[in-house]
Protein backbone atom coordinates (compact mmCIF):
# COMPACT_ATOMS: atom_id res chain seq x y z
CA UNK A 1 0.00 0.00 0.00
CA UNK A 2 1.27 3.43 -0.94
CA UNK A 3 2.15 5.82 1.93
CA UNK A 4 0.28 8.57 0.08
CA UNK A 5 -3.02 6.67 -0.05
CA UNK A 6 -4.51 8.23 3.13
CA UNK A 7 -3.77 11.68 1.69
CA UNK A 8 -5.41 10.76 -1.63
CA UNK A 9 -8.49 9.46 0.20
CA UNK A 10 -8.62 12.53 2.48
CA UNK A 11 -8.07 14.93 -0.44
CA UNK A 12 -10.70 13.44 -2.72
CA UNK A 13 -13.07 12.48 0.11
CA UNK A 14 -13.33 15.93 1.61
CA UNK A 15 -13.73 17.61 -1.79
CA UNK A 16 -16.36 15.22 -3.21
CA UNK A 17 -18.10 14.99 0.18
CA UNK A 18 -18.04 18.76 0.58
CA UNK A 19 -19.42 19.25 -2.91
CA UNK A 20 -22.29 16.80 -2.24
CA UNK A 21 -23.02 18.36 1.17
CA UNK A 22 -23.10 21.87 -0.31
CA UNK A 23 -25.44 20.72 -3.12
CA UNK A 24 -27.87 19.05 -0.69
CA UNK A 25 -27.80 22.04 1.70
CA UNK A 26 -28.37 24.40 -1.23
CA UNK A 27 -31.44 22.45 -2.38
CA UNK A 28 -32.83 22.45 1.17
CA UNK A 29 -32.22 26.19 1.59
CA UNK A 30 -33.88 26.82 -1.77
CA UNK A 31 -36.94 24.73 -0.88
CA UNK A 32 -37.23 26.49 2.52
CA UNK A 33 -36.89 29.97 0.97
CA UNK A 34 -39.49 29.18 -1.70
CA UNK A 35 -41.87 27.81 0.96
CA UNK A 36 -41.38 30.93 3.09
CA UNK A 37 -41.93 33.18 0.07
CA UNK A 38 -45.15 31.29 -0.62
CA UNK A 39 -44.10 30.21 -4.05
CA UNK A 40 -43.42 26.56 -3.31
CA UNK A 41 -44.47 24.66 -6.44
CA UNK A 42 -47.23 22.09 -6.27
CA UNK A 43 -45.96 18.48 -6.50
CA UNK A 44 -47.01 18.21 -10.15
CA UNK A 45 -45.37 21.51 -11.06
CA UNK A 46 -41.75 21.54 -12.19
CA UNK A 47 -39.66 24.62 -11.47
CA UNK A 48 -36.42 23.13 -12.82
CA UNK B 1 -36.68 20.52 -15.93
CA UNK B 2 -33.55 21.64 -17.80
CA UNK B 3 -31.76 22.39 -14.52
CA UNK B 4 -32.64 18.93 -13.21
CA UNK B 5 -31.19 17.35 -16.36
CA UNK B 6 -28.07 19.49 -15.93
CA UNK B 7 -27.82 18.30 -12.31
CA UNK B 8 -28.09 14.65 -13.37
CA UNK B 9 -25.47 15.17 -16.11
CA UNK B 10 -23.15 16.87 -13.59
CA UNK B 11 -23.55 14.01 -11.11
CA UNK B 12 -22.81 11.35 -13.73
CA UNK B 13 -19.90 13.32 -15.20
CA UNK B 14 -18.27 13.91 -11.79
CA UNK B 15 -18.72 10.22 -10.88
CA UNK B 16 -17.27 8.96 -14.19
CA UNK B 17 -14.35 11.42 -14.23
CA UNK B 18 -13.54 10.62 -10.59
CA UNK B 19 -13.52 6.85 -11.18
CA UNK B 20 -11.24 7.39 -14.19
CA UNK B 21 -8.83 9.63 -12.26
CA UNK B 22 -8.76 7.44 -9.15
CA UNK B 23 -8.79 3.89 -10.55
CA UNK B 24 -8.15 3.79 -14.31
CA UNK B 25 -5.33 6.27 -15.04
CA UNK B 26 -1.98 4.80 -13.94
CA UNK B 27 -0.11 6.31 -11.01
CA UNK B 28 2.67 8.81 -11.73
CA UNK B 29 6.17 7.29 -12.00
CA UNK B 30 7.79 9.82 -9.64
CA UNK B 31 5.02 10.88 -7.25
CA UNK B 32 3.06 7.62 -7.18
CA UNK B 33 -0.53 7.73 -5.90
CA UNK B 34 -0.10 11.23 -4.42
CA UNK B 35 -0.28 12.74 -7.92
CA UNK B 36 -3.94 11.66 -8.19
CA UNK B 37 -4.82 14.62 -5.96
CA UNK B 38 -3.86 16.89 -8.87
CA UNK B 39 -7.02 15.78 -10.72
CA UNK B 40 -9.20 17.39 -8.08
CA UNK B 41 -6.86 20.16 -6.87
CA UNK B 42 -6.41 21.87 -10.26
CA UNK B 43 -10.15 21.93 -11.20
CA UNK B 44 -10.98 23.36 -7.76
CA UNK B 45 -8.47 26.18 -8.29
CA UNK B 46 -9.80 26.81 -11.84
CA UNK B 47 -13.38 27.07 -10.56
CA UNK B 48 -12.29 29.44 -7.79
CA UNK B 49 -10.78 31.75 -10.46
CA UNK B 50 -13.89 31.41 -12.64
CA UNK B 51 -16.25 32.14 -9.72
CA UNK B 52 -14.42 35.25 -8.57
CA UNK B 53 -14.09 36.43 -12.16
CA UNK B 54 -17.87 36.12 -12.50
CA UNK B 55 -18.31 38.02 -9.19
CA UNK B 56 -16.17 40.87 -10.53
CA UNK B 57 -17.92 40.98 -13.93
CA UNK B 58 -21.39 40.81 -12.35
CA UNK B 59 -20.31 43.62 -10.00
CA UNK B 60 -19.30 45.78 -12.96
CA UNK B 61 -22.61 44.89 -14.59
CA UNK B 62 -24.51 45.95 -11.48
CA UNK B 63 -22.67 49.28 -11.23
CA UNK B 64 -23.55 49.93 -14.87
CA UNK B 65 -27.15 48.66 -15.05
CA UNK B 66 -28.24 48.82 -11.35
CA UNK B 67 -30.02 45.49 -11.85
CA UNK B 68 -30.22 43.45 -8.63
CA UNK B 69 -30.24 40.19 -10.60
CA UNK B 70 -26.57 40.86 -11.39
CA UNK B 71 -25.91 41.24 -7.66
CA UNK B 72 -27.54 37.83 -7.13
CA UNK B 73 -25.11 36.39 -9.70
CA UNK B 74 -22.16 38.07 -7.92
CA UNK B 75 -23.23 36.69 -4.53
CA UNK B 76 -23.80 33.18 -5.91
CA UNK B 77 -20.40 33.07 -7.61
CA UNK B 78 -18.62 34.42 -4.50
CA UNK B 79 -20.13 31.80 -2.18
CA UNK B 80 -19.36 28.96 -4.59
CA UNK B 81 -15.88 30.41 -5.20
CA UNK B 82 -15.12 30.39 -1.48
CA UNK B 83 -16.03 26.70 -1.39
CA UNK B 84 -13.78 25.85 -4.36
CA UNK B 85 -10.90 27.93 -2.94
CA UNK B 86 -11.17 25.96 0.31
CA UNK B 87 -11.18 22.74 -1.76
CA UNK B 88 -8.09 23.86 -3.70
CA UNK B 89 -6.25 24.66 -0.47
CA UNK B 90 -7.30 21.37 1.13
CA UNK B 91 -6.31 19.35 -1.96
CA UNK B 92 -2.99 21.20 -2.11
CA UNK B 93 -2.26 20.43 1.53
CA UNK B 94 -3.06 16.73 1.04
CA UNK B 95 -0.79 16.68 -2.01
CA UNK B 96 1.94 18.74 -0.35
CA UNK B 97 2.51 16.54 2.69
CA UNK B 98 3.53 13.34 0.81
CA UNK B 99 5.41 15.23 -1.95
CA UNK B 100 7.00 18.24 -0.18
CA UNK B 101 6.98 16.85 3.37
CA UNK B 102 4.87 19.76 4.67
CA UNK B 103 1.17 20.57 4.56
CA UNK B 104 1.76 24.30 4.35
CA UNK B 105 4.54 26.85 4.03
CA UNK B 106 3.82 30.54 4.53
CA UNK B 107 6.95 31.52 2.57
CA UNK B 108 5.43 30.08 -0.62
CA UNK B 109 3.82 32.89 -2.66
CA UNK B 110 1.15 30.68 -4.31
CA UNK B 111 -0.01 29.27 -0.97
CA UNK B 112 -0.02 32.63 0.79
CA UNK B 113 -1.79 34.54 -1.99
CA UNK B 114 -4.41 31.75 -2.21
CA UNK B 115 -5.01 31.98 1.56
CA UNK B 116 -5.40 35.74 1.06
CA UNK B 117 -7.90 35.08 -1.77
CA UNK B 118 -9.99 32.93 0.58
CA UNK B 119 -9.87 35.59 3.31
CA UNK B 120 -10.83 38.34 0.82
CA UNK B 121 -13.97 36.54 -0.39
CA UNK B 122 -15.03 35.36 3.08
CA UNK B 123 -14.72 39.07 3.91
CA UNK B 124 -16.81 39.90 0.83
CA UNK B 125 -19.61 37.60 2.05
CA UNK B 126 -19.45 39.06 5.58
CA UNK B 127 -19.33 42.63 4.22
CA UNK B 128 -22.63 42.02 2.42
CA UNK B 129 -24.33 41.56 5.79
CA UNK B 130 -23.51 45.08 6.95
CA UNK B 131 -26.51 46.73 5.29
CA UNK B 132 -30.17 45.78 4.68
CA UNK B 133 -30.63 48.13 1.72
CA UNK B 134 -30.29 45.86 -1.36
CA UNK B 135 -29.00 48.54 -3.76
CA UNK B 136 -26.52 50.01 -1.28
CA UNK B 137 -25.32 46.48 -0.47
CA UNK B 138 -25.00 45.57 -4.15
CA UNK B 139 -23.01 48.72 -4.99
CA UNK B 140 -20.62 48.37 -2.05
CA UNK B 141 -20.20 44.63 -2.67
CA UNK B 142 -19.45 45.29 -6.36
CA UNK B 143 -16.57 47.59 -5.37
CA UNK B 144 -15.23 45.09 -2.81
CA UNK B 145 -15.56 42.28 -5.38
CA UNK B 146 -13.56 44.30 -7.90
CA UNK B 147 -10.81 45.13 -5.41
CA UNK B 148 -10.60 41.48 -4.28
CA UNK B 149 -10.35 40.31 -7.91
CA UNK B 150 -6.92 41.99 -8.14
CA UNK B 151 -5.60 38.96 -6.21
CA UNK B 152 -6.71 36.46 -8.92
CA UNK B 153 -3.87 37.20 -11.42
CA UNK B 154 -1.44 37.55 -8.50
CA UNK B 155 -2.34 34.00 -7.36
CA UNK B 156 -2.08 32.65 -10.89
CA UNK B 157 1.22 34.26 -11.84
CA UNK B 158 2.80 34.00 -8.36
CA UNK B 159 4.55 30.78 -9.42
CA UNK B 160 6.18 32.61 -12.33
CA UNK B 161 6.95 35.89 -10.54
CA UNK B 162 8.46 34.45 -7.34
CA UNK B 163 10.26 31.31 -6.25
CA UNK B 164 8.53 28.88 -3.93
CA UNK B 165 7.66 25.25 -3.28
CA UNK B 166 4.73 25.25 -5.68
CA UNK B 167 5.22 23.99 -9.23
CA UNK B 168 4.60 26.14 -12.33
CA UNK B 169 1.13 26.51 -13.85
CA UNK B 170 -0.48 23.21 -14.89
CA UNK B 171 -2.68 24.94 -17.46
CA UNK B 172 -1.21 28.30 -18.32
CA UNK B 173 -1.37 28.67 -22.08
CA UNK B 174 -2.87 26.90 -25.13
CA UNK B 175 0.63 25.71 -26.01
CA UNK B 176 0.91 23.84 -22.70
CA UNK B 177 -2.42 22.09 -23.37
CA UNK B 178 -1.46 21.09 -26.93
CA UNK B 179 2.10 20.11 -25.99
CA UNK B 180 1.85 18.97 -22.38
CA UNK B 181 4.84 17.81 -20.37
CA UNK B 182 2.72 15.04 -18.81
CA UNK B 183 1.48 11.91 -20.68
CA UNK B 184 -1.72 12.48 -22.69
CA UNK B 185 -3.65 10.02 -20.49
CA UNK B 186 -2.95 12.25 -17.46
CA UNK B 187 -3.96 15.38 -19.37
CA UNK B 188 -7.27 13.89 -20.61
CA UNK B 189 -8.09 12.64 -17.08
CA UNK B 190 -7.44 16.14 -15.73
CA UNK B 191 -9.53 17.77 -18.48
CA UNK B 192 -12.36 15.26 -17.82
CA UNK B 193 -12.52 16.17 -14.11
CA UNK B 194 -12.18 19.84 -15.03
CA UNK B 195 -15.12 19.57 -17.47
CA UNK B 196 -17.27 17.55 -15.04
CA UNK B 197 -16.61 20.00 -12.18
CA UNK B 198 -17.41 22.92 -14.49
CA UNK B 199 -20.81 21.38 -15.35
CA UNK B 200 -21.42 20.87 -11.59
CA UNK B 201 -20.39 24.52 -11.04
CA UNK B 202 -22.95 25.67 -13.64
CA UNK B 203 -25.71 23.69 -11.90
CA UNK B 204 -24.68 25.07 -8.47
CA UNK B 205 -24.66 28.61 -9.90
CA UNK B 206 -28.21 28.25 -11.23
CA UNK B 207 -29.54 26.85 -7.94
CA UNK B 208 -27.67 29.44 -5.84
CA UNK B 209 -29.01 32.22 -8.06
CA UNK B 210 -32.56 30.89 -7.57
CA UNK B 211 -31.95 30.90 -3.81
CA UNK B 212 -30.63 34.48 -3.90
CA UNK B 213 -33.72 35.57 -5.88
CA UNK B 214 -36.11 33.82 -3.44
CA UNK B 215 -34.30 35.37 -0.44
CA UNK B 216 -34.52 38.80 -2.09
CA UNK B 217 -38.29 38.39 -2.45
CA UNK B 218 -38.54 37.43 1.23
CA UNK B 219 -36.37 40.40 2.25
CA UNK B 220 -38.52 42.73 0.16
CA UNK B 221 -41.74 41.36 1.70
CA UNK B 222 -40.30 41.77 5.23
CA UNK B 223 -39.26 45.36 4.44
CA UNK B 224 -42.76 46.21 3.12
CA UNK B 225 -44.31 44.74 6.29
CA UNK B 226 -41.96 46.83 8.45
CA UNK B 227 -42.77 50.02 6.51
CA UNK B 228 -46.52 49.34 6.69
CA UNK B 229 -46.31 48.68 10.45
CA UNK B 230 -44.32 51.91 10.95
CA UNK B 231 -46.91 53.87 8.95
CA UNK B 232 -49.75 52.38 10.98
CA UNK B 233 -47.93 53.25 14.21
CA UNK B 234 -47.37 56.85 13.01
CA UNK B 235 -51.03 57.27 12.06
CA UNK B 236 -52.15 55.77 15.39
CA UNK B 237 -49.83 58.11 17.30
CA UNK B 238 -51.10 61.12 15.33
CA UNK B 239 -54.71 60.15 16.05
CA UNK B 240 -53.97 59.65 19.73
CA UNK B 241 -52.33 63.08 19.87
CA UNK B 242 -55.35 64.56 18.06
CA UNK B 243 -57.71 62.96 20.56
CA UNK B 244 -55.86 64.37 23.55
CA UNK B 245 -56.12 67.97 22.24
Amino acid sequence: MSDALPFVVAGWGVILGGLALYAVTLLRRLAAARRAAGDEPAPHEDRG
Amino acid sequence: MKTRILGAVALLAVAAASVNALFIVPADLNQGEAQRIMYVHVPSAWLAYLSFGVTALAGIGYLWKRDLRLDHVALSAAEIGVMFTAFAIWGGMMWGQPVWGVFWQWEDPRLTTTALLLALYVGYLLFRRLTDDPHRRAARAAVVGLVAAVDIPIVHFSVEWWRGLHQGPTIGSPDRILNPAAPMQFVTALLAVLGAFTVAWAWLMIRRYQLAAAEARLEDAARRTRVAAARRATVAAARAEEATR
